[in-house]
């Protein structure tokens, strides 16, 4: 068995789950129809798989989590992925927070913000755009969320629209959801040689 | 006007704010949002949990994040169903059910994942299969506790950006 990985990285581990993935011989037409609409259609993930033990709601959240992600307008591809980020790090949720800082340093073209992140977490020092941002999804993440006033105004501060700030708010209570998959039903290891 | 549960609750009216007109932007989202909650609270395939179980644990969970807004709509829907006295307890976050029994391990699993998910080990997923919760079934309660963040957060963020948190 590959070793359990346990602290923040950007290399994308494998994931290992702790319930059945469905077998594809014996899916219902409906879990067919479900995982025709994920990203991925040369090989469905174990990931997939096993979220569709739950077909009706795996139907609804592949769309949603695209359009939350990669709709067009408001705000940038690379900052959704800070909030997809912040929340995963509140969670602990290592695979996740793998894919979607490394997201970020293909987008951002940057790798300083998420070596910060992962190095001090919460006490991350960040420019001030960059930290208004992480800081409200952060408190937003947690269980009930911490986020106040305070924080919403910081994100008008720094000039960011409605539409943004949604956006933001969108990409890190996703995040609430897919940590509580990802973390909750398997474990991230390391790559098979 | 929106049919969608967060932004009615938000109080996100179509008033010409600009949040009502950022919200308008993303209707896609909303109404996915929505299906969702449909999917989560009231699938055609129940599987090891019932409609009524489902408001009931989404009635705790909100509780457990003092969400009052999304408590009172669970609470709700709960009341629009014909439940027994067992099944109206889980809405109690004080209620854990009697040791070792299923519903304790589905009330246990469900509090840590709805309040300290980082905390979450391998152990608790073999404690549900071992109380009798079948593989499918945990997919099924992950997600829904799963949805539930989602939507207790987004309506959170709502609530901040119309400055009525």
């Amino acid at each position: 068995m590959n070793a359990v990985i346990h602290d923040f990285t950007t290399e994308v581990p494998e994931w290992r789950p702790r319930v059945k993935p469905i077998d594809l011989a014996e899916a219902t037409p409906e879990q067919h129809d479900a995982l025709k609409v994920t990203p991925s259609n040369t090989k469905v993930s174990d990931y997939v798989l096993v979220l569709a033990n739950d077909v009706e709601t795996l139907k609804v959240r592949t769309p949603l989590f695209n359009a939350i992600m990669y709709n067009k307008g408001g705000l940038s591809r690379a900052e959704r992925e800070i909030g997809a980020t912040a929340a995963s790090v509140v969670n602990r949720c290592v695979y996740c927070a793998a894919v979607h800082s490394s997201r970020y340093n293909q987008l951002a073209k940057d790798e300083t913000l998420m070596q910060r992140i992962f190095a001090d977490g919460e006490e991350a020092d960040l420019d001030e755009r960059a930290s208004a941002i992480f800081k409200f999804a952060t408190k937003l993440s947690k269980a009930p969320s911490e986020a106040d006033a305070d924080d919403m105004q910081r994100l008008r501060d720094i000039g960011m629209s409605e539409e943004e700030i949604l956006d933001l708010i969108l990409s890190t209570a996703l995040f609430g959801w897919a940590n509580r998959l990802m973390h909750v039903l398997g474990d991230p290891v390391a790559k098979a040689d | 006007m929106s049919t969608d549960v967060v932004t009615r609750l938000a109080s996100v009216s179509d008033d010409g704010s600009k949040v009502a007109a950022a919200v308008a932007l993303r209707a896609d989202v909303f109404a996915m949002t929505q299906a969702a909650h449909d999917a989560a609270l009231k699938p055609n395939d129940t599987g090891g949990f019932t409609h009524v179980e489902r408001a009931a644990l989404a009635t705790r969970i909100s509780k457990l994040n003092r969400c009052a807004e999304l408590a009172e709509h669970y609470a709700a829907l709960l009341a629009t169903y014909d439940a027994d006295e067992d099944t109206l307890a889980i809405a109690d976050p004080a209620f854990d059910g009697d040791a070792w029994s299923r519903i304790n391990a589905v009330l246990t699993f469900t509090d840590l994942v709805a309040a300290n998910p980082k905390a979450t080990q391998p152990d608790d997923v073999a404690s549900l299969q071992a109380a009798g919760v079948s593989d499918a079934d945990i997919v099924r309660l992950a997600e829904l506790n799963a949805f539930l963040a989602y939507q207790i957060r987004l309506l959170a963020g709502l609530k901040l950006m119309r400055g009525a948190a």
